[in-house]
């Protein structure tokens, strides 16, 4: 796709330039956009942990029939022993797994961390444009996610935290929530949500505005595409999302009626609402994972990415449609049928550019010289799963199917396969391939495969029987169920212990990497890497390209 | 262990010719006689409304007619089986046409894109791994196979939409005039019925203990005390609202749910061709227990819910003159049930768009 022409000494040079600031200047008031990248990374390494922790725990309790650990767990917490705060903590660790897997895992890794590191490299920028908003956007960050955690200590009803799903359903989160807990949920939204249009504005800016000559858009990596694509969808889907929590904290606390039918409001407003963001934001997780598999799948191919264009108009056109398909969250609140009859159609469209993309990166194999380092086993388990999950999101765009499959588990192995195995697969790819460049240390190969099939033999073996709860009825955020469902939710927990082995060769990996990894020199991928990342030192120096490169 | 082996088949299941194979074992489930009290339920279509009116009469004469005794639900019918993998069987004629569309259309169309993408995936891992292809091609695009995979696409997707769409005008089909009313309420959490036709006030229904169902002979979770009960055979439109938060009514042998909404009365519509209990439960997150307000619905021939309409201390109403004033019918729900009036708000009857789904 493009010839870098940049001279190998530029890193020498960049060396002299070299003045990192003391620890908490540096670390704390950071203005430099790989530091503020990592941040972003061991961030959401520390919230993914809390937010694999409380799945870990919901499978537990779902492992058998009846409630087994609510009550303690209730206690545990600082809450009452009793079933009632035992029903209510699940609701609770529903809500927080939800919330803290998409906005303080998926979005900061992907968006604040690879976007951070790599888009002003690869555009061959010296860094971000606004670097001090850089830092205020991860610090915004960092208060939202203390501001949820810390909801889970206050009453929010019928017991400690906010119990209304990571949806925030009115009118559950206003009449039928009482306490500050859903206030700092919502409140931690805000904070969450200002921190990513922030960094929107940043990375629009920046790849508008700050590309090395010759780096035309056509020629901008695919990476760089995703995330300026997934930065437009932030920067108008998030402010919707602001108003409709704003109408809900100004519902619950300043008596308006945005939302309650009695006072002349609507509740299924805040769906619409609220899906007019959260459907862009499913693309906003995935989007940049796209990018990621695609630099991965073209490097371990030794073969420029096929169909170049086609792919960045892919994902222009999934960005665009993926406005106008919201309602298909919604098909059973009570909507015209003709209205369902244009929303099921319209999600269907999506189902066009996504094959579009998944047809280029077999094709960009197709002749390559493939190897199957542990970055390209994630890139290749990528497409099959995604794929896996994007059939199953045909399945439920259609309005009539979805009557029976809306709100079961059917929905839940969905939303799992194109989040749990499309956008984590997608943020271990980019792990694994970066972080050489990262760190300048090479990564234990077998302890890498060997997480790749943990892994991904877990995951499948936690969702996929999920799909047979949901046809058999199942419906999602129970703590409890019949006796006919215990089958396949035994089976579903006994698979979480698997991704828990599988996690432990990746943090075992993490530690091995970053204290005993091989060093590594410039480029540890070979011919197949052209991206400017790959001309720099590993890691590359503090500040880079003040002499710009040029793009042939 | 055996889960193992049967998560393998679950996976070869879903992987090989289930797609069919499952056609014809959902044709099998179908079929299979229902050893319900009797099965062959009005011969679908045609009698039904006379079958009522005759009953209509019948059942003023037993006017003290003894209580109605709930059927005993039939294992795998209405409700899940342990390790279970497809939909449950289906008793209304839409939820047949749409477990077809599923089982016939979408997922042999899904397990066939897997497989081509699966297939594709391992035949470039094999043909173009380094060790045989050292040197790799310059490819960079082909516009013809980039149109031919954008086209092909687009082409199946329009072929599907054609059936689905087909679906969706099944499922919010104007009801016949003979079609019986139903208010159904969510609260936190339990739900009400009433029977504005037939002079039937709300009454709830709660979930049943574990020791009242077992005794009952009903899965627990899913059990009720008291169940909505509606004729074979006719059209049932259901008028659905809630109370305090919303919640959803949902039954999975219907192929039917419809949130309930504080402040709307959604409307939806089924028609169940045979006797039997179906279980379903809330679907919508509405609070702490969410998880605990099950609905069970029993479908009886027209001569026993005349009877069940008695034991209510209702009245059969011969469908013709309800049916001559539709518009009022939505009206007259809320005014029908004064118990659930403060509750709704007084603005409910004026947002009849939310409940006018089929025009
Ligand atoms: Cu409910």
């Amino acid at each position: 796709m493009t010839t870098i022409a940049a001279d190998a000494d530029h890193a020498h040079h960049d060396d002299h330039a070299d003045h990192k600031p003391g620890f908490f200047v540096r670390w704390f008031m950071s203005t430099n956009h790989k530091d503020i990248g990592t941040l972003y990374l061991i961030f959401a390494i520390c919230a993914g942990i809390v937010g694999s922790a409380l799945s870990g725990l919901m499978r537990l309790e779902l492992a058998q029939e009846g409630i087994q650990y609510l009550p303690q767990w209730a206690a545990m917490m600082g809450g009452e022993a009793t079933d009632t705060a035992g029903k209510h903590f699940w609701n609770v660790m529903i809500t927080a797994h939800g919330l803290i897997m998409v906005f303080f895992m998926v979005m900061p890794a992907i968006i604040g961390g690879f976007g951070n590191w790599f888009v002003p490299i690869m555009i061959g920028a010296p860094d971000m444009a606004f670097p001090r908003m850089n830092n205020i956007s991860f610090w915004l960050t960092f208060v939202a996610f203390f501001m949820l955690f810390g909801s889970m200590f206050v009453t929010g009803g019928s017991g400690l935290g906010a119990g209304t799903g990571w949806t925030v359903y009115a009118p559950l989160s206003t009449s039928g929530s009482t306490g500050p807990a859903v206030d700092m949920a919502i409140f931690s939204l805000h904070l969450a949500g200002a921190a990513s249009i922030l960094g929107a504005i940043n990375f629009i800016t920046t790849i508008f505005n700050m590309r090395a000559p010759g780096m035309t858009l056509h020629k901008m990596p695919l990476f760089v595409w995703s995330v300026l694509v997934t930065a437009f969808l932030l920067l108008l889907s998030l402010p919707v999302l602001a108003a409709a929590i704003t109408m809900l904290l100004t519902d619950r606390n300043f008596g308006t009626a945005f939302y309650d039918a009695a006072g002349g409001g609507d509740p299924v407003l805040y769906q619409h609402l609220f899906w007019f963001f959260g459907h862009p934001e499913v693309y906003i997780m995935i989007l940049p994972g796209f990018g990621i598999v695609s630099q991965i799948v073209s490097t371990f191919s030794k073969k420029p990415v096929f169909g170049y264009l086609g792919m960045a108009y892919a994902m222009v056109a999934i960005g665009v449609v993926g406005f106008i398909v919201w309602a298909h969250h919604m098909f059973t609140v009570g909507m015209r049928v003709d209205l369902k009859m244009y929303f099921t159609a319209a999600t269907m469209v999506i189902a066009v550019p996504t094959g579009i993309k998944i047809f280029s990166w077999l094709a960009t194999m197709w002749g390559g010289s493939l190897s199957f380092k542990t970055p390209m086993l994630w890139a290749l388990g990528f497409i099959f799963m995604f794929t896996v999950g994007g059939v199953t999101g045909v399945v439920l765009a259609n309005g009539g199917v979805d009557q029976n499959l809306h709100d079961t588990y059917y929905v839940v192995a969905h939303f799992h396969y194109v989040l749990s195995l499309g956008a984590v697969f997608a943020l271990f790819a980019g792990f694994y391939y970066w972080i050489p460049k990262m760190s300048g240390r090479m990564y234990s190969e077998w302890m890498g495969q060997l997480h790749f099939w943990t892994f991904f033999i877990g995951v499948n073996i936690v969702f996929f029987p999920q799909h047979f709860l949901g046809q058999q009825g199942m419906p999602r955020r129970y703590p409890d169920y019949a006796h006919a469902y215990e089958y396949w939710h035994h089976i579903s927990s006994l698979g979480y212990l698997v991704v828990l082995v599988g996690l432990f060769f990746f943090f075992a990996n993490v530690f091995y990497t970053l204290f005993a990894g091989k060093k590594v020199g410039a480029n540890p991928w070979g011919e197949g890497a052209t991206t400017l990342e790959w001309t720099l030192s590993s890691p590359p120096p503090y500040h880079q390209f003040n002499e710009l490169p040029r793009i042939a | 262990m055996a889960g193992i082996y049967r998560i393998l088949i679950a996976f070869l299941m879903a992987l090989t010719p289930l797609a069919l194979g499952s056609v014809a074992a959902s044709a099998a489930t179908t079929a299979r006689p229902v050893a319900a009290p009797a099965t062959p339920a009005a011969p679908a279509a045609t009698p039904v409304a006379t079958s009522a009116d005759a009953a209509a009469p019948a059942a003023d004469a037993a006017a003290a007619a003894p209580a109605f005794e709930y059927a005993r639900p039939v294992p795998g019918i209405g409700q899940p089986v342990v390790g279970g993998l497809d939909f449950q069987p289906q008793v209304t004629e839409n939820g047949r046409f749409a477990h077809f569309l599923n089982n016939a259309i979408l997922l042999p169309l899904s397990v066939v894109i897997c497989l081509l993408v699966l297939g594709l995936l391992l035949f470039v891992v094999v043909r173009f791994r380094a060790g045989a292809n050292p040197v790799p091609s310059k490819t960079s695009h082909n516009t013809l196979i980039e149109v031919i995979w954008t086209g092909i696409p687009i082409l199946i997707l329009v072929g599907v939409a054609v059936p689905s769409i087909d679906l969706l005008a099944r499922q919010y089909a104007p009801p016949p005039a003979n079609a019986l009313t139903v208010k159904v309420t969510g609260y936190q959490w339990y739900w009400g019925y009433a029977y504005p036709d037939n002079g039937i006030d709300e009454y709830v229904s709660n979930m049943l203990d574990e020791q009242t169902a077992a005794a009952r002979g009903e899965p627990y979770h899913l059990a009720a005390d008291n169940r909505m009960v509606v004729p074979a055979g006719r059209t049932v439109k259901l008028i659905v609202t809630a109370a305090d938060v919303i919640h959803s009514f949902a039954v999975p042998a219907l192929w039917t749910k419809m949130d309930a909404v504080p402040g709307r009365l959604n409307e939806v519509t089924f028609r169940a061709d045979r006797p039997g209990v179906y279980y379903g439960q809330c679907s919508e997150l509405c609070g702490v227990n969410h998880g605990y307000m099950p609905i069970a619905v029993e479908v009886v021939t027209p001569e026993r819910f005349a009877q069940w309409v008695a034991s209510k201390g209702g009245h059969m109403v011969a469908p013709a003159p309800a049916a001559a004033a539709p518009a009022a019918t939505p009206a007259a729900a809320p005014a029908a049930t004064p118990a659930a009036a403060p509750t709704t708000p007084p603005s409910a009857g004026a947002t009849p768009a939310a409940a006018a789904p089929a025009q």
